[in-house]
């Protein structure tokens, strides 16, 4: 395949961006987006100009880091993937790409196509835990029957993989379908009941703190997670939320 | 010159572990406030040991390469967990947990370590549900189990294929709520170049940030090793892209030895290599066995044939199918080690009954589970699985068999460090796949997460504390001490010689070339010749990778470039010790098989009786051969046999 890619390049995070076309030859349909940008760099340090930069480690789809903004797609056209599971057999010959970085002020761009996502941490840091003493004696594993069903619903909510990609899919950059998959998972089980209420008030909190949108309802998130969150998170979400309110008035 | 001494504690095997916790030195809390531990690593031994940690009252310093903790390699773990529950109740024990392990690693790891990891084991499992890690359960409410290579019994616990995600996203949990409580202070996109020593005792580290460039130091009473194996010194293996062997090979050049280099694990299920442009290999989780059978056509016209893409694998008549494995190991079958999976694909390969384009790959076929239970248990099983072979390979494995091939996987071979897991450096600990010591020449499934989390959760806490307890009249180390100033000094020009080499080859040329020697040196089958080959070739390279590597940009800032270009100059070394490690071996056992050493059916020979010990390497300088130290091992609790796979 003989392709066109339009990328962004940004030297650093203070730094104007700008697009920046390169022609790329002979691409294998079974190539994956990521091979096809280790071919396009392997080129680029031979003609002596700078690589592009971006994020990737595992390259299967589970590690959440990598994270290309693709024909104004997070993860890029295909459905329930990540940007390294994406391969080259999805585009036409002569097609021209679009490559960008997630685009969402609480993600700065630290280079290229690389972001500053430490945000999602810190939500997390604000109570998306259950308090165990890592070193105490603990009930048996079996000691709390848990149905299975709620079992399968806080396991769909907890492979959440922390990509952003809902974030750079929301047009307000809100990240309540994040927040509410770590939520959902704790509350749907019995051991992450006991801090539900301090933990939906505190993560809420903390991501109206760090500058991500409210949700209005438009679901772009949803089309765009890779691995299928439900927006029905969301709602379980702001359920918990209210109790918490209702319940609990003032949050210490 | 250090001293192998393992450090063994007294009494029976069963009585060790508790007797260590008896008797070791404890720190007072107000004492913890004023020690200070750095942990490098965020998978599943390091994210558990700094939560842990922490959570005692010392104050940590946590680092990893990547943007989050969360994304350490052992986010990509699939299958599962063991532990010795015996949930199912089929006859599971710790005992029998501990005689599995050493028996699957072939006779080649310490007894008393392998108890102490089967003894806690069931404490994981507790401790994780405590946490919320979402188990699979039966519809009882009850956890599930399933079974893996190498064991008669169900103890493999797993969430999904993901078993490895919310194992981490569990230890990850724990970390975040010590960040929380300001007792781990956490390092994201620094990469550890390498290890500050004063009087003899590990004190610091020198990173990079690789956001900024900066060289930035780190003192601390004792430091924590967890960064993973080094498979990605093939070049193509199922390690992350970022997963290294440069920190264990900064500590082995700072005075550690190292632990049985040569033991490298080759996974059997493994999506077979399709083009040069390639930049890794996808797992396909071993629990696949448990429902897949594997199988060659019987007849090579059948198999070329395949190979041209002029038959298909469902027009193969049952009777013209090969399922190699059930036939040579009619007792665990589909299910044997993953050494003997591996070599017996390769075998079959060899003489040509191979498939794919590249016939390069064996079929694992569903056919029958799906008949047998239904689709939708197999895609309950194994959805997400299935899911991704589809996206890589462009078929369905629900209508047509997958296609695998063994491929690098896992390192059993690491750091050295004794039943304290300390190394030879004092303060030094290595903990997860970063060391040496739990799975001897070969590991079974499911047991590098049950000893990550055994070593952070369970393990290092104790020890590290009882370490510790002498250190509490020690101040805050400071980082402006000499010894911080050289070694930062040699760092930068290491770095800065890599940047002016301005040489023609990328880094990945060099990288792909060591890769393609060390899988057909110091792979699945290793031969006299061929190591003695190696080590030359390993040399040549890494004369012309430092005369002629090219490495854009500078230091300031990112340059991704440059990180690459330090790893591939350690694994241009550490390569070769393994090579001369595997030499030295002359015999086969585990992972480890030599040409020289197997009998006529092709089974391995292994030699009790010269080589049942650990190979711990020292290192001696630059252009100076290691020294070999040999840890012997004794069984007293075990009988040492030859693993037969054959019958029960
Ligand atoms: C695809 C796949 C599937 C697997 N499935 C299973 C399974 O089902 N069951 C099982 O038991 N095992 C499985 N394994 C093996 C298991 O996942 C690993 O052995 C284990 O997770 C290793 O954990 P760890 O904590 O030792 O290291 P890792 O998870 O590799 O973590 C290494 C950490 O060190 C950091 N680091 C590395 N170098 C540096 C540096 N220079 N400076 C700073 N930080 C650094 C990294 O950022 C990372 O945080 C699988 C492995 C693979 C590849
Ligand atoms: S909810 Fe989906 S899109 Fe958002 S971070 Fe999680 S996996 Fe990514
Ligand atoms: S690189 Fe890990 S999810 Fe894409």
């Amino acid at each position: 395949m003989n392709l066109t890619l339009k990328i962004w390049r940004q030297a650093g995070p203070d730094e104007k961006g700008k697009f920046v076309n390169y022609p790329i030859s002979d691409i294998s349909p079974d190539c994956s987006f990521l091979e096809m940008m280790d071919i396009l760099n392997e080129q680029l340090i031979a003609k002596g100009e700078e690589p592009v930069a971006f994020d990737h480690d595992c390259r299967e789809g589970i590690c959440g880091m990598c994270s290309m903004y693709i024909n104004g797609r997070p993860h890029g056209p295909d459905s329930a993937i990540t940007t390294c599971q994406l391969h080259m057999r999805k585009f036409k010959d002569r097609d021209t790409i679009t490559i960008e970085p997630w685009r969402a002020k609480p993600f700065p761009v630290i280079k290229d196509l690389i972001v500053d996502r430490s945000s999602f941490d810190e939500i997390i840091q604000a109570g998306g835990f259950i308090s165990v003493n890592t070193l105490g004696t603990l009930p048996d594993a079996n000691a709390i029957p848990i149905p299975k069903q709620n079992a399968d619903l806080a396991m769909d909510a907890a492979s959440c993989i922390g990509c952003g990609a809902c974030v750079a899919a929301c047009k307000n950059a809100s990240a309540m379908l994040f927040v509410s998959a770590k939520i959902s998972q704790l509350a749907l089980l019995p051991q992450g009941k006991a801090e539900a209420k301090k933990r939906v008030q505190k993560m809420v909190a903390k991501m109206d703190e760090l500058g991500f949108g409210n949700c209005t309802n438009t679901y772009a998130c949803e089309a765009e997670c890779p691995k299928e969150i439900k927006v029905t998170n969301i709602a379980r979400m702001n359920r918990e939320f209210f109790v918490a309110k209702v319940c609990v008035p003032k949050m210490e | 010159m250090a001293t192998l001494n393992s450090k063994i504690p007294e009494g029976t095997l069963a009585e060790k572990w508790t007797n260590f916790k008896a008797h070791q030195n404890l720190v007072n809390p107000a004492n913890k406030r004023k020690l200070e531990v750095i942990v490098v690593g965020t998978g599943l031994a390091g994210a558990a040991a700094a939560a842990s940690l922490g959570e005692l009252g010392f104050k940590v310093k946590n680092f990893c390469i990547q943007d989050s903790p969360r994304r350490a390699h052992s986010i990509a773990a699939q299958g599962g967990i063991n532990a010795a529950k015996n949930y199912p109740n089929d006859g599971d024990s710790i005992y029998r947990l501990f005689y599995d392990t050493i028996k699957g690693g072939d006779y080649r790891a310490r007894e008393a370590n392998v108890y102490r990891l089967a003894e806690v084991s069931n404490n994981i499992i507790d401790q994780c549900v405590a946490q919320g890690v979402p188990f699979a359960r039966e519809y009882g409410g009850l956890l599930d189990n399933r079974s893996f290579g190498g064991a008669l019994v169900s103890r493999t616990f797993y969430a999904r294929g993901q078993t490895g995600q919310q194992l981490l996203l569990g230890a990850y949990s724990a970390l975040s709520k010590e960040i929380a409580k300001g007792s781990v202070q956490m390092f994201v996109r620094r990469e550890m170049l390498d290890l500050v020593i004063v009087d003899g005792r590990a004190r610091g580290i020198i990173t990079r940030n690789t956001v900024t460039g900066e060289i930035e130091r780190f003192a601390a009473h004792a430091v924590v090793i967890a960064t993973g194996g080094y498979g990605n010194v093939f070049f193509l293996s199922t390690n992350a892209m970022n997963s290294n062997g440069s920190v264990v090979w900064q500590c082995y050049k700072r005075g550690a030895y190292f632990g049985n280099p040569c033991m490298v694990q080759i996974h059997p299920t493994c999506i077979p290599v399709h083009g040069d442009y390639q930049s890794k290999l996808t797992l396909m989780s071993e629990s696949l066995r448990n429902d897949g059978r594997i199988w060659v056509p019987k007849k090579k016209e059948d198999a070329e044939k395949i190979q041209k893409g002029t038959l298909k694998s469902t027009e193969i008549a049952e009777e013209d199918r090969d399922y190699y494995l059930e036939r040579r190991y009619p007792a665990f079958g589909n299910l044997v080690p993953r050494d003997v999976a591996s070599r017996a694909a390769k075998e079959r390969c060899d003489a040509g009954h191979g498939v794919g384009s590249t016939g390069l790959a064996v079929y694992l076929d569903f056919k029958d589970a799906i008949n047998r239970l239904g689709k939708h248990v197999i895609e309950a099983r194994y959805g997400n699985l299935f899911q991704m072979y589809e996206k890589i390979v462009d078929e369905n494995p629900y209508e047509t068999p997958m296609m695998i091939y063994p491929a690098i996987h896992y390192t059993m071979g690491g750091i050295w460090v004794d039943y304290e897991l300390q190394t030879t450096i004092p303060g030094l600990y290595a903990a997860g796949e970063a060391n040496f010591s739990d799975h001897g020449a070969n590991r079974l499934g499911a047991s590098a997460l049950m000893q990550g989390l055994a070593d952070g959760y369970f393990v290092i806490p104790y020890t590290v504390q009882h370490y510790l307890a002498d250190q509490i009249n020690v101040p805050f180390i400071k980082t402006d001490l000499p010894e911080f100033e050289q070694v930062e000094k040699e760092v930068r020009e290491k770095l800065e010689r890599l940047l002016k080499n301005n040489g023609s080859k990328t880094v990945d040329t060099f990288h792909k070339k060591l890769g393609l020697l060390m899988w057909d040196h110091v792979g699945m089958a290793r031969n006299k010749e061929g190591l003695q080959k190696a080590v030359e070739e390993i040399r040549a390279l890494r004369a012309e990778f430092w005369k002629d590597v090219k490495v854009p940009g500078t230091m300031h800032g990112v340059n991704v470039e440059l990180e690459k270009a330090t790893r591939v100059a350690d694994f241009l070394e550490l390569g070769e010790l393994m090579a001369l490690d595997a030499l030295n071996r002359e015999e086969s056992c585990g992972g480890h098989f030599r040409d020289e050493f197997q009998t006529e059916e092709g089974e391995a020979i292994r030699n009790d009786k010269d080589f049942m010990f650990v190979s711990a390497w020292e290192y001696k300088g630059p252009d100076k051969e290691p020294v070999q130290h040999k840890e012997p091992l004794n069984y007293e609790y075990i009988e040492v046999k030859t693993r037969n796979y054959k019958e029960a």
